[in-house]
């Protein structure tokens, strides 16, 4: 400081032996100022030294703060185009998940469809029972197929003969000895047929005059059918794969 | 010597306390201690030059934290504040060191 070299002149009172160390042991009130303001410039100092520890942006300049906004903005800016982009590719990976789920529940449900067609699954539903009695083996397989055929007509979606012989489109009926192949399968006396579909057309289907009632009767046997609420089909065909026909796309 | 007890105690406490700076005081705080810094210096050049006068030695320090202080301040006002600041801490920068070669001259005679 320049100003201190104003005040060159010491105390003139004080000789220079002893009074140098009395001058800076006694305790006046100038040296208290001093003690004073040298501790708060220390205090000052290592405040402010600790203060550079914590990332502030209240010390940066006006220029700066804009400075810095702006970059922030730009990188909110990128970043929100980011949450856009990976918004619509999830929004199209949940779309096309839900539309394959879709399309394996309607694959599900046309392969059950079909397996209850082909017979190669049980099925179960209302329906009816038709029960033909007839001693004197006068029901030949044609009648018989006869018979299914009426039902189908009548809508019967699943059909099985005394709970053994599935029929399905392929399914063959032969006259045997005292008995009939179905599909494969020896089917003995007395003939229960029993159909999944609508029970009241059904039954309407084999009762009518000339039916397939009357039909047996004519030829000494005796047939009923009863309508059920729920008729269990267990048995299944035999499937077996087309041998030659391919399918045509 | 109470001095010297001044300055461990301001040591000690902003040591142990370890405070925030306020907001307000923040532009002020770095170039007041650069300031006083400053007076400090000059002082122990006046002590090695035996004209140490601790009147001049307080109004000194006072001064230079209030001048420095109010440049910071009219500088913020003027929109000048940061390169104000700068040339406050260079002038300091360059007494302190210009007191500090007049020490180290008459110590080591070099």
């Amino acid at each position: 400081m320049p100003d201190t070299e104003s005040s060159a002149a010491d105390r003139p009172a004080s000789p220079p032996g002893e009074s140098r160390l009395r001058r800076w042991t006694r305790p006046t009130g100038m040296q208290v100022v001093m003690a004073l303001l040298i501790g708060s410039l220390a205090f000052a100092m290592t405040t402010q030294i600790g203060q550079d520890d914590a990332t502030d942006y209240t010390s940066l300049r006006g220029v700066e703060l804009v400075e810095l906004l702006k970059s922030i903005d730009a990188a909110n800016e990128r970043l929100g185009t980011q949450i856009d982009d990976l918004t619509e590719t999830r929004d199209d990976l949940l779309t096309s998940s839900r539309r394959s789920e879709d399309a394996e529940e309607e694959a599900r449900k046309r392969s059950e469809q079909l397996a209850i067609l082909a017979g190669s699954a049980g099925a179960a539903g209302p329906g009816v029972a038709v029960t033909i009695d007839d001693p004197d083996e006068a029901v030949s397989a044609n009648q018989l197929l006869d018979a299914v055929q009426e039902l189908r007509d009548a809508g019967a979606e699943a059909i099985a003969v005394n709970g053994t012989a599935r029929v399905v489109a392929q399914t063959y009926f032969l006259d045997d000895e005292h008995a009939v192949v179905i599909g494969g399968r020896k089917v003995e006396r007395p003939f229960v047929i029993e159909a999944i579909g609508d029970p009241g057309t059904m039954s309407e289907a084999v009762r009518f005059r000339g039916g397939l009632l009357d039909r047996v009767a004519n030829v000494g046997g005796k047939a009923t059918v009863v309508e059920r609420d729920k008729v269990t089909i267990t048995a299944l065909a035999d499937v077996k794969g087309p041998e030659y026909a391919r399918p045509r796309s | 010597m109470i001095p010297v007890i001044g300055l461990v105690v301001g040591l000690g406490l902003g040591l142990w306390l370890q405070p925030t700076v306020p907001v307000w005081l923040q532009p002020y705080l770095p170039i007041a201690v650069v300031a006083a810094l400053d007076a400090v210096v000059g002082a122990l050049r006046a002590l090695g030059e035996k004209r140490f006068n601790d009147r001049v030695f307080v109004i000194s320090f006072i001064s230079n934290v209030i001048i420095a202080s109010a440049m910071v301040f009219l500088g913020d006002q003027l929109g000048v504040g940061s390169q104000l600041s700068t040339g406050v801490i260079v002038v300091l920068g360059i007494r302190i060191f210009a007191n500090a070669a007049a020490i180290r001259r008459r110590i080591f005679h070099a």
